[in-house]
């Protein structure tokens, strides 16, 4: 029954994601939409994304260092270690986590509440392709804008891990420059924008699936929200999984 | 002019609408009445293809059967279809201008100067001449209708379904939407259906009136005789309120 369920749904995901991408109207229409997307779901993220990059970037020096209770291995490969965190897994993962929270209820919220309010069957009676119209630009906008936010992530934890070691006394700024660049593989970066790519392509089309069929009154629309930030979330991970079995 | 033949939809094992045929003609305001759950609204969506029917005909213009007809085909006939949805159904991130000058920007190669003129010209035809920055949590709820009504007719549509147009409007704006609907449709000569359960709308605009109980058509008529005659069950919908029920009294006198 359960089976039954997720093929079921998974069938209307994959359905939906072909209505989008059929006989979209007109593209300069589109083009606007994508653009205020990407403003709303790129820079409106950008604030909680600096927070959590500063303090993450902080916390991983600190605790590394704090496990670091050897004096034979060189202070440098703290630096490695942070390094190599950030641009692997917390810049594409657990920041991608993050904005699933706020990204994902966002969009779900917004579709529910289109589709309750009947303003989603306006654009269908108007012979619009509702789905190209309002599920597109977000898909697109969510898989342009989160590499570029785990970028700015990456590079601001790796930055204030480097400040944080530095005023704490626990490595100089060279050690930690040094570690970072002595272990360093290209690849790692090519696999977090793999990686967040992803999960930016996850995080908008699982919520817009969960918000363009919603059902009922706006009590469903919060279960909406609520579910789509638990399944992206889910499949974020199940991809985190899938995608370093495949390219590490 | 359309035309519904033997239309049946069910959803499950309920049964919504049991095989309902009628002719809604051009220029005419016709009305759907019926109490809640009747089926007026799913009668509505089948005719637009917003719900596809189980059996039956939606026929568009003598000859186009909308149920029957590729999705393709139904887009270029929804462009001559204006709808007036219950809760408005206005877009909520737009201005009003935004929202009415909507369906010019996805179908018309229009000019900004000419899709404004155009707004603003269905503006004051629905008298919210002036209110072009307004958003949609500005308005009132008549107000909110009225919009509505521009948005439905800003591509001159061949078509007009207003579903329950006065829901949760004060008598006096209900009048005042009926009769813009009205004057539409002379005006522009144009096929309108209303859902409705309201009786000041079908004394005052309805050319034809179909009363649906139970998902089957129950009478037709029009406004003039909907008060002198009818079945048990018309006679018990409209005659529902003291109000009616009083001059019912005096008209039997």
């Amino acid at each position: 029954m359960i089976s039954y369920r997720f093929f079921s749904q998974f069938g209307q995901y994959l359905f939906l994601l072909k209505k989008c991408f059929v006989n979209p109207d007109k593209p300069s229409i589109y083009w606007r939409e994508v653009m205020r997307q990407m403003v709303e779901i790129g820079v409106g993220s950008l604030t909680i994304v600096v927070i959590f990059s500063v303090f993450l970037g902080a916390v991983l020096t600190v605790q590394t260092a704090y496990q670091f209770t050897t004096p034979l291995l060189s202070k440098s490969i703290i630096g490695s270690i942070v390094t190599n965190t950030s641009i692997i897994e917390m810049a594409p993962s657990v920041t991608c986590l993050i904005l699933a929270g706020k990204i994902g209820s966002s969009i779900a919220s917004e579709l529910g509440t289109m589709r309750i309010s009947e303003q989603i069957d306006a654009l269908e009676m108007m012979g619009v392709n509702s789905a190209a119209y309002l599920v597109l630009p977000k898909i697109l906008a969510g898989t342009i804008m989160v590499p570029l936010l785990a970028i700015v992530a990456g590079f601001l934890q790796i930055y204030m891990g480097m400040l944080v070691g530095k005023w704490s006394g626990v490595l100089t700024q060279e050690e930690f420059m040094q570690g970072s660049i002595q272990y360093f593989i290209p690849f790692t970066v090519t696999f977090g924008i793999i990686k967040a790519t992803t999960f930016g392509f996850i995080m908008s089309s699982v919520p817009a699936y969960l918000g363009y069929y919603t059902t009922g009154g706006s009590l469903e629309v919060g279960k909406s929200a609520t579910r789509a930030v638990a399944a992206s979330c889910i499949f974020i991970l199940i991809f985190d999984y899938i995608l370093a079995e495949i390219l590490i | 002019m359309i035309e519904i033949k033997d239309l049946k939809k069910s959803f499950g094992e309920k049964e919504v609408l049991r095989g309902v045929s009628g002719v809604f003609e051009r220029g005419k305001t016709s009305l759907v009445i019926g109490s809640s759950g009747s089926g007026k609204t799913v009668l509505m969506k089948c005719m637009v293809g917003l719900i596809q029917p189980t059996e039956g005909h939606v026929i568009y213009n003598r000859n186009i059967d909308f149920v029957a007809i590729e999705e393709k085909e139904r887009k270029e006939i929804r462009k001559e279809i204006g709808m007036l949805f219950q809760g408005s159904a206005l877009f909520d991130s737009m201005t009003v201008e935004q929202n009415i000058m909507f369906p010019l920007n996805m179908f018309t190669n229009m000019t900004h100067k000419e899709k404004l003129t155009q707004v603003n010209s269905c503006l004051d035809r629905v008298n919210l001449k002036g209110s072009n920055k307004l958003v949609p949590s500005e308005l009132s709820g008549g107000m909110k209708k009225r919009v509505g009504i521009a948005r439905a007719i800003v591509l001159n549509p061949k078509y007009l379904f207003c579903d329950e147009p006065n829901s949760g409007l004060d008598p006096q704006t209900s009048i005042l939407i009926d009769e813009l609907i009205y004057e539409i449709t002379q005006e522009f000569n144009i096929t309108t259906i209303v859902n409705t359960h309201d009786m000041n709308s079908v004394i005052g605009v309805g050319d034809y009136i179909m009363f649906l109980h139970k998902g089957e058509k129950n009478w037709e008529g029009n406004r003039k005789n909907v008060l002198l005659e009818g079945s048990k069950e018309l006679n018990d919908f409209i005659f529902a309120s003291k109000f009616l029920q009083e001059i019912k009294t005096k008209m039997v006198i």
